[in-house]
């Protein structure tokens, strides 16, 4: 994490915005998380140029656009592959990936198991909404599995993925869920996140609410989680397989050394590597 | 509307800049400093105007986004007027300084948002100005009632006095907004219908 200095010209969420719109359902619950991550860049004193936000494709992937920071708008599912890359040669920077539950948890899935492992430090955001939306509707791996729709007449009948668990169990360094009907709570998620060194891995509830406008109804169902957040990784995984999918918090805060310990400074040139590259 | 809300006199500008004299008579004041609960309270204030306007303003973007003009409009007049609402704290505030108060970056709320903030959940691609309204209403009516706990539970006597002066305010914002919604038309039963809807699935 790269703060500001003490002489520089104070931040504020506004300090990260761009001036692309977002395009973005009315209701959308991904403006709240832009929201959040520009709050919460603003209030850990971060600048633009210290920052990074890398992302695949979904409708949430288009977030990079919409800060002032660096961006990488890549490829489906491989947001995690550039952020990893990007954090271990710019150590100095920054970084956060973001997407989709499709984006992350399927196209992205086998990334998503080893950045966990890896333990990179970097911030990884997934705006949840349990579909497809960029698409048009089709099942994700966290939609339910009784979801009917005419994309899935009569659901899918398969198990929904736990990413919590998932991130968990790979070796996540940082496990929370937050709710893009609470702002200000995602973005201190979110600050926290940044600040924890190693894999910080923030699931958000993010409603569709073109798509499954039932998800309005998220706001009535969340709750913080009735536990502080635990080092223990066994501990919170128990509370995580038991809870009802809807505790709000930090659920795991731990203290793995991040990956690299020490970064081996390059000694070639960007020009002497692109010799070795025939196109 | 924007002319009656933004031209009539302001309860926040008539907010006092210190102490008040009367302040002795009311129960058990603990702190009555301009530099502590009292700027506090004006720079949370403040604050939740600001977050309000900011508010608005996405909502104006999205709804300009998909082609909604008349909504777009009344949101970008709600940010107009609270955005009037927040420089008038300062105006007469002189020795208020909120940006510093609440620290760049430092949100100001232990709940999850400012009570004047609308909930952008609550959009629809084919809301009609009524629809803005109401969320504008229920705003208006979060602060009404947020000021007037302040008005009794706060421990500054001069908090208390600020807090009444701006939960009348408040109270009129509701009445105005209750008069501007009985002047708009009320949408058909069908107005979310499209004939051509985005999901695939109805």
């Amino acid at each position: 994490m790269n703060t500001a200095s003490p002489a520089a010209v104070p931040v504020t969420p506004q300090t990260f915005k761009s001036d692309t719109k977002p395009i973005w359902c009315p209701g959308c619950g991904d403006y709240s998380v832009l929201s959040s991550l520009t709050k919460a860049f603003a209030m850990l004193e971060l600048r633009p140029e210290n920052v990074v936000v890398v992302s695949g494709i979904g409708c949430s992937s288009r977030i990079p656009a919409y800060t002032s920071c660096y961006g990488f708008h890549g490829v489906h599912g491989r947001a995690l592959p550039a952020a990893t890359g990007l954090k271990v040669a710019r150590p100095d920077l920054t970084v956060i990936a973001a997407g989709g539950d499709g984006d992350g948890y399927s196209i992205g899935g086998n990334h998503f198991l080893h950045a966990c492992r890896r333990n990179v430090d970097l911030t990884y955001i997934v705006m949840d909404n349990h579909v497809y939306g960029m698409t048009k509707g089709q099942p994700s791996p966290t939609t339910e599995p009784d979801w009917d729709s005419k994309l899935s007449p009569g659901g899918t009948g398969l198990r929904t993925f736990h990413p919590l668990v998932i991130a968990l169990a790979a070796g996540a360094n940082f496990v929370a869920r937050a709710f893009s009907g609470d702002p200000n709570g995602t973005a201190r998620i979110i600050a926290d996140a940044i600040r924890n060194p190693g894999f910080s891995f923030v699931e958000v509830l993010s409603p569709c609410v073109t798509l499954r406008p039932e998800q309005r109804e998220w706001k009535t169902q969340v709750h913080a989680a009735p536990v502080g957040t635990t080092d223990d990784p066994a501990r919170a995984a128990r509370r995580i397989m038991t809870d009802d999918g809807f505790n709000i918090g930090v659920l795991y805060a731990g203290n793995r050394r991040p990956y690299p310990a020490v970064v081996q400074k390059g000694t070639r040139r960007v020009e002497d590597l692109e010799t070795e590259f025939v196109l | 509307m924007k002319a009656r809300k933004t031209q009539r006199p302001s309860v926040r500008r008539k907010l006092p800049a210190a102490r008040s004299p009367g302040d002795n008579a009311r129960p058990a004041p603990q702190s009555t400093a301009k530099g502590g609960e009292e700027s506090e309270f004006l720079a949370r204030a403040w604050a939740m105007e600001v977050e309000a306007v900011e508010r608005y303003s996405i909502l104006a973007d999205a709804m300009e986004e998909h082609n909604n003009p008349e909504v777009t409009e009344l949101f970008r007049k709600l940010a107009r007027i609270e955005q009037l609402h927040a420089d008038g704290i300062v105006e007469h505030n002189q020795s208020l300084r909120p940006q510093e108060t609440m620290a760049a970056g430092k949100l100001p709320w232990d709940q999850s948002e400012g009570q004047e903030t609308a909930d952008p959940g609550d959009l629809h691609y084919r809301m009609q100005p009524y629809h803005a309204l109401q969320m504008a209403l229920a705003g208006e009516q979060r602060a009404e009632q947020f000021f007037m706990k302040m008005a009794r539970t706060a421990r500054s006597a001069s908090v208390r006095k600020i807090a009444l002066e701006m939960a009348a305010e408040e109270t009129e914002h509701v009445r105005l907004i209750e008069d501007w919604i009985s002047r708009t038309p009320r949408p058909a039963e069908d107005w979310a219908y499209d004939p051509d809807p985005p999901a695939s699935g109805e």
